[in-house]
């Protein structure tokens, strides 16, 4: 079973759609023994770092999270519970979880594009990851799959810890972790076969996990 | 590379898939929760759906079939036709829609655009802006003018003014209907396009007009709008999504491939 960290994110019940959609069992839950017990969890989000936050800290489910993470239980965060693994974020001037080494930053509305114009912010809709690293989550997934994007920050982890990178003015680093702690910058629940693709992957190495304890 | 998003649009009266034709009102053309995953599987980059019932009992069915859809498509979809509270956006949001437009209910509350962006981000909140060209005065220096009630009522404000308005108030995303250009099939009002476009830093969806690749192709290179919504053309099956991506590719723009 997979867990969907549960704490106020709008887009837990896409998530939970596309695992119903994949056959995949899940709960949408935030107590500690269903998240004791799950092979996995993912950790949504989307909105302001800022509230995400406040919303973890309120009931004390930054711990909780941080708990599972140095248990070493598979994790997989999305968006903004990608942007808050790390340390720190410009948006809201937030104090992240500091899991994964690194911050999060605005994007630059100066920066141009490939036809030589302003980036819009956010950046929005569809676009490819380059990976820099091999990558489970990837598995059977064509290089050239778009993803959705929602976002005006951007992840700048330190440098071991980037997986795959996307242009949009620059390269930012779309996909970053280790193995078993993943966080994708992207929407896999919204971004059809390939984000599908992408959560069973993610299932399939949380099944190997917990079979190999 | 962001690619350049094709949005077929999908009318919704009473839980079905409707098209507004000339003389003739609405008919009902097919269901729109099956229509939206054929477009889904097709490569649509993304749905919008617009309710455009207005009773309070149609409102229900038309929740079930955002519902419906939610559950049966994993790409993005926006929900647009009278949404004038932030309870009903919530109630679109909550029913699985990632967007929610607003359009005459953000003309006549303009604080409902920062209420929801505050409430659900930015990211939720499209600007819908009907738009029609007038004779350019001191109140509307472009000479695009905004309108509600389907171009019926001329609102005295600038549409340059009121994306800049919405982009201020923590809109995500415009999506910019030409009513002048809407149904003609002669392609999207491209002065309107660039002019908004080139106004705001958000992305620009250009509607009205679509009838052939061309005009989508046209809508995103000199219209510099990020995305083309399109109805009819893809409605009828005179053309299909892959034969328009393919068309646009072709035309050197960068389009999502499905895999």
């Amino acid at each position: 079973m997979l867990a969907i960290f549960e704490y106020n994110a709008g887009n837990q019940t896409s998530v939970k759609r596309a695992l119903d959609h994949l056959g995949i069992p899940n709960e949408i839950t935030n107590a500690p023994e269903k998240l004791d017990k799950a092979e996995g969890i993912i950790f949504p989000g989307v909105g302001a770092a800022g509230q995400a936050m406040d919303e973890l800290q309120s009931g004390g489910l930054d711990e909780i999270l941080k708990g599972l993470i140095w248990q070493e239980k598979p994790l997989l965060g999305i968006c903004v519970g990608c942007q808050i693994l790390l340390d720190y974020s410009e948006e809201n001037n937030t104090k992240a979880l500091g899991v994964i080494h690194g911050e999060c930053r605005l994007f630059n509305p100066s920066w141009v594009d490939y036809e030589n114009t302003p980036i819009r912010v956010p950046h929005m809709g569809w676009n490819t990851v380059d990976l820099k690293q091999e990558c489970a989550l990837f598995a059977g997934i064509e290089p050239e799959a778009d993803f959705y994007f929602v976002h005006s920050y951007f992840p700048a982890p330190c440098e071991e810890h980037v997986i795959a990178t996307t242009r949009y003015g620059r390269d930012f680093c779309s996909v970053h972790g280790r193995e078993g702690l993943w966080a994708v910058q992207f929407h896999p629940e919204k971004s059809g076969r390939p984000g599908l693709k992408l959560l069973q992957n993610f299932y399939h190495h949380c099944q190997e996990a917990s079979h190999a304890e | 590379m962001l690619s350049k998003r094709i949005i077929p649009c999908l009318d919704v009266r009473n839980g079905k898939l409707t098209k507004g034709v000339k003389f003739k009102g609405n008919v009902d053309i097919g269901d729109p929760v099956e229509t939206a995953k054929k477009y889904y599987e097709e490569g649509a980059d993304e749905i919008v759906f617009y309710d455009i019932t207005a009773s309070a009992e149609a409102r229900g069915i038309f929740l079930d079939v955002v519902e419906k859809v939610a559950s049966q498509i994993f790409i993005p979809f926006s929900v647009g036709g009278g949404i004038n509270t932030v309870k009903d956006m919530r109630d679109v949001l909550l029913a699985g829609a990632e967007k929610v437009s607003v359009n005459s209910g953000a003309v006549k509350n303009p604080d409902i655009i920062s209420e929801g962006a505050t409430q659900f981000g930015s990211q939720c909140v499209v600007l819908g802006m009907d738009v029609k060209r007038v004779e350019k005065s001191e109140k509307i220096p472009s000479g695009f003018e905004i309108v509600i009630h389907g171009g019926r009522k001329y609102m005295g404000i600038d549409a340059l003014e009121w994306a800049k308005t919405g982009e201020a108030l923590g809109a995500g995303e415009i999506c910019l209907n030409s009513i002048d250009a809407d149904g003609t099939k002669d392609g999207y009002d491209l002065e309107l396009t660039r002019l908004v476009s080139e106004a705001v830093h958000i992305p620009v969806i250009a509607s009205g007009g679509a009838g052939h690749p061309s005009h989508m192709v046209d809508a995103v290179s000199k219209g510099k709008a990020s995305a083309a919504l399109i109805a009819s053309i893809v409605h009828y099956g005179e053309w299909d999504i892959p034969a328009i991506k393919k068309y646009m590719t072709n035309k050197g723009v960068v389009t999502r491939n499905i895999w």
